[in-house]
């Protein structure tokens, strides 16, 4: 099944080029899986025709939060405090809900300082892509475990690590979001697609991809590391996604596959693998994850789906209008409702 | 009925003897804390302020959900004066775990209403004592179990109301505010205050000299708390995005956002908000979603008090670099650290001022009233977009829980002030753009809103080093140059910020400094000065940062007292920053008890420093 997303050249539906997508050069490291991430992003949306103006780009601080720098030059952004992008996100996010939203955050920034901010955003469905880049480590600070390592990794500065590790995707299922989604950075198309379906999706779509780090987790030990997950990768399905204009060309057989419908109209096309798996079952995805968990596989895909929940604008019983953009006209009200109310502090 | 109904032979003759005092008194009310007693206070106060006797009500509460103690002050003054006194004349005692603590603070003279079933402290012989069939009257009522408490304390309502002359249709006007016209639970309560006051008139002999009479003072004026008039501030000012975490005192402001918005913010054509309000997990998300908001080009607020300010320093920091506007309330209670949640302090001046690491500097306004809790409610947006900066506002538990009696609330008299905003339009008449770029030399660049419909809008906001475009620099004249323009931006500040208040008298050579509440009781307190031969000018700083007056009057002045309700005398600090010259004859007046200021206190520190 191809999605012919080059029919008009090298422009798309709104008439721009891939490269009108493009970001600042990188300063990450070469070969660290946060760029290949990044380059996904600019060709998802670039495929998906969303003009860059229309998205917001947040994130926090660290390796991977440095990387909105690198996509979406035309696009806002706010590079925000170490754990606190989700609060940023929440509030300008429902101060204009006409936007959408792709948040990258690191390990040590979602999983570490900033887990709480993480679990409530995620418990109050606020639209946005959140992508974590998960490498197990922090990386500007030179190598220390993150809340995400491995247990008994080992840093030879530091030792061996003792705790277990937070499983992002996990967390995205105890707090009730709609789409968690577990891909990595060694497999581009699959990435590229989870992050068009995150992009189609109202809600939160919490994605956690296994980015190496190229300099401090990439022993082939580690889960973490492009050998590991090259070796233990086991996608839940082939997926590919097909944006809501689109014909789609491809019906699967009875049993090879099933589709997804996204609030937007499109079509997330799950092809089978070597198992049955339903994206909708909550209970199945709570097992796959504990399965996946205890047997250190790296399970990837659509992991859990549930379009039901409302998100926070729709919660807050908000106008349409995004509240920024709102005339003074509906800001202020007018002189004669002061005057009533103070007839009752007389 | 008990023998205690009988009233007590006064100690210093009868009220036939003395001269009555007609709208001047200061009475406690002491209770237990949730038992409902504030349905009664309020009744007593709005009632005095509809009979035209100017009245505030001050709150001492623990901080307890229910059983601790807590005392009312409800202070009548003709002369208009309503500041805390140190003692009140007027006891009522409901209270029997603090009545002999409350008894021995009556002053000689004063006048005990108590619960008649208390038996002990009814001994002082320099006091008028009242008693009060509390329970007598509840049994006789009967009213619902569930009721019963607050009930109850209706009865010092008809005792005292019928004692010192409140008008009952008052108190049952009053109520109909407080129960917000629902008539049964007027009459539940207005029988109780009926039968209190009947029983008085048949078995109390008044031989106390309080009274008081209709007069004509209140007319323009209304009673608020400085919680709602922020927030109606706010409303008012367009505030289209509240985040906000509970903490006392400033949890009643953001209640208050959520009490009026619906009324007054409610799209006609469908019903829906032009406003969000979200309760965060902590203040430092709070602080953050108004940042993102704020950014985003939405009217974005937060409330607070100290601790939660602590929590907010590193967004606090961000905004300032980033040049994100948002407004701040922080309703100041005793620190450091947890402190006193329930007393009122002025002890964040300094660290909001400088919230952040590295050079912050921020703005702050300093309201003194409920009225200006609502004019600086509006006018804090208009600064907060104008220079595109965190603006502060410091309220505090005085202003911002109790019931003043406070001139009208004014509705702006200038249009909103966005600020410097670009519109794709004038992103294309330019042709180039630069997020921070110094472009008209007041240090404030101009901002577009993300989702700005050109290609040249878009900026990444950031909390790191950045050059005019917003782009990453480690860049050292990148680095200065911004800190620079920063600097610059705060002294653009100063011509856009509320100058002082100035408020002279003739042949004063001292000069004295405040902010706040403390006006209220420094104002009585230079009444008081004056009429004992020493005269003062007085200014009060609106905000920070200061503006010329302030130094001009530093230097107009022999001496100069700085009086604060704080232990390090942070007005004062920062005033001898602003006037290195001056600097060693700036002198402080300070007292950080918990408590607000009273004129007492002031006058005598003030003699104390200036011999005498």
């Amino acid at each position: 099944m191809a999605i012919d997303t080059e029919r008009t050249g090298t422009m798309n539906r709104i008439g721009l080029e891939k490269g009108d997508y493009r970001g600042g050069a990188t300063t990450l490291c070469q070969g660290c899986g946060h760029n290949s991430i990044s380059s996904q992003i600019i060709a998802a949306c670039y495929e998906l025709s969303l003009a860059p103006e229309r998205i917001v780009k947040f994130s926090g601080i660290g390796c991977s939060s440095k990387s909105p720098a690198y996509f979406l030059n035309r696009a806002f952004g706010f590079n925000t405090l170490h754990g606190r992008m989700p609060a940023v996100a929440t509030g300008a996010m429902v101060a204009n809900r006409s936007l959408k939203a792709i948040g990258v955050s690191g390990d040590g920034d979602t999983a570490s300082i900033g887990l709480g901010q993480f679990l409530h955003f995620l418990r109050r469905n606020v639209p946005m892509v959140y992508i974590v880049e998960n490498n197990g480590v922090y990386g500007l600070t030179k190598g220390q475990f993150s809340a995400t390592a491995d247990r008994g990794q080992v840093i030879k500065k530091i030792g061996e690590n003792p705790f277990l590790p937070i499983d992002i995707c996990q967390m995205g299922m105890n707090l009730g979001c709609g789409f968690v989604a577990r891909s990595f950075a060694g497999d581009p198309k699959q990435a590229k697609e989870l992050i068009k379906a995150a992009l189609s999706f109202e809600g939160t779509a919490l994605l956690d991809i296994i980015s190496p780090c190229v300099t401090f987790n990439n022993r082939d030990e580690s889960t973490k590391s492009y050998t590991w997950g090259k070796e233990h990768e086991i996608p839940l399905h082939d997926v590919t996604l097909v944006p809501a204009r689109e014909e789609i060309q491809v019906d699967y057989e009875p049993g090879t596959g099933s589709m997804v419908e996204l609030h937007d109209g499109s079509m997330l096309m799950l092809r089978k693998l070597e198992r049955d798996y339903d994206p909708t079952d909550r209970l199945a995805a709570l097992r796959v994850l504990e399965e996946a968990r205890s047997a250190q596989e790296l399970i990837t895909g659509l992991i859990y789906y549930n379009a039901e929940q409302p998100v926070l604008p729709q919660v807050l019983h908000q106008v349409q209008t995004p509240l920024a953009a709102l005339p003074v006209s509906m800001l202020r009200p007018d002189a004669t409702s002061l005057e009533a109310l103070q007839a009752d502090l007389r | 009925m008990t023998s205690a109904t009988i009233s007590r032979a006064p100690a210093t003759g009868s009220s036939a003897d003395r001269a009555p005092r007609v709208n001047d008194f200061s009475m406690v009310v002491a209770t237990v804390n949730g038992s409902g007693s504030q349905t009664s206070n309020m009744a007593i106060i709005r009632a005095l302020f509809r009979m035209g006797i100017p009245v505030s009500g001050k709150n001492l509460f623990p901080s307890n959900i229910q059983g601790l103690p807590t005392w009312f002050t409800i202070r009548a003054d003709a002369g208009g004066f309503l500041a805390r006194q140190e003692s009140a004349e007027l006891l009522v005692g409901m209270n029997s775990a603090t009545f002999l603590e409350d008894v021995r603070r009556l002053p000689a003279g004063g006048v005990c209403f108590y619960a008649d079933h208390f038996s002990e402290g009814l001994d002082r012989k320099d006091l008028i004592y009242y008693p009060m069939p509390v329970q007598a009257l509840v049994r006789e009522l009967a009213p619902p179990k569930e009721l019963r408490e607050y009930i109850a304390n209706m009865a010092y309502v008809g005792i005292v109301s019928r004692l010192l002359g409140v008008e009952s249709e008052m108190i049952r006007s009053a109520l109909m505010t407080h129960f917000q016209g629902k008539a049964k639970a007027v009459e539940t309560n207005m029988r109780m205050v009926a039968a209190a006051d009947a029983w008085a008139s048949e078995h109390i002999v008044k031989t106390d000299p309080y009274v008081v009479r209709r007069d004509d003072r209140t007319k323009d004026k209304i009673l608020v708390d400085g919680n709602t008039a922020a927030a109606l501030g706010a409303i008012y000012g367009g505030v289209s995005f509240a985040a906000w975490y509970p903490i006392t005192p400033a949890s009643s402001l953001a209640e208050a956002l959520q009490e009026h918005l619906p009324n007054l913010r409610t799209d006609p054509a469908t019903g829906e908000a032009t406003y969000a309000v979200v309760q965060a997990e902590d203040e430092m998300a709070a602080l953050g979603m108004a940042v993102g908001a704020g950014w985003m080009g939405a009217r974005a607020m937060t409330s607070t008090s100290g601790p939660g300010i602590s929590l907010m320093a590193e967004f606090a920091g961000l905004a300032f670099f980033a040049e994100v506007p948002v407004v701040i309330w922080d309703i100041q209670r005793m620190g450091p650290s947890t402190g006193l949640p329930t007393r009122t302090s002025q002890g964040d001046l300094m660290f909001v001022r400088y919230l952040g690491h590295g050079d912050t500097k921020h703005v702050v306004l300093l309201p003194a009233t409920p009225t200006e809790c609502f004019e600086f409610g509006w006018r804090a947006f208009d600064l907060a977009e104008r220079l595109q900066t965190p603006v502060f506002v410091l309220s505090d538990l005085d202003i911002g829980m109790n019931l003043w009696m406070t001139d009208p609330l004014l509705y702006p008299d200038q249009p909103m002030d966005r600020g410097k905003v670009l519109s794709a339009d004038d992103l294309a008449r330019l042709g180039s753009y630069a997020r921070y770029r110094n472009v008209d030399g007041d240090g404030i660049g101009y901002r577009t809103l993300p989702g700005t419909d050109h290609p040249l809008a878009a900026y990444l906001a950031r909390g790191t080093g950045h050059n005019e475009e917003a782009q990453y620099s480690e860049r050292p004249e990148d680095w200065s140059a911004n800190m620079e323009r920063l600097w610059l931006k705060t002294e653009t500040a100063r011509q856009f910020v509320p100058a002082p208040i100035v408020d002279r008298m003739e042949n004063a050579r001292l000069g004295l400094i405040c902010m706040g509440s403390v006006d209220l009781a420094l104002r009585e307190a230079r009444t008081q000065l004056a009429r004992e031969g020493l005269p003062t000018d007085c200014l009060r700083v609106r905000a920070l940062p200061f503006t010329s007056e302030v130094v001009e009057f530093i230097e107009e002045h022999e001496r100069i007292y700085v009086v604060e309700m704080n232990t390090d005398g942070q007005l004062r600090q920062l005033l001898q920053l602003e006037a290195p010259a001056h600097a060693a004859r700036i002198g402080s007046i300070r007292l950080n008890d918990g408590l607000p200021l009273t004129a007492d206190w002031i006058r005598r520190a003030i003699r104390s420093e200036e011999g005498g």
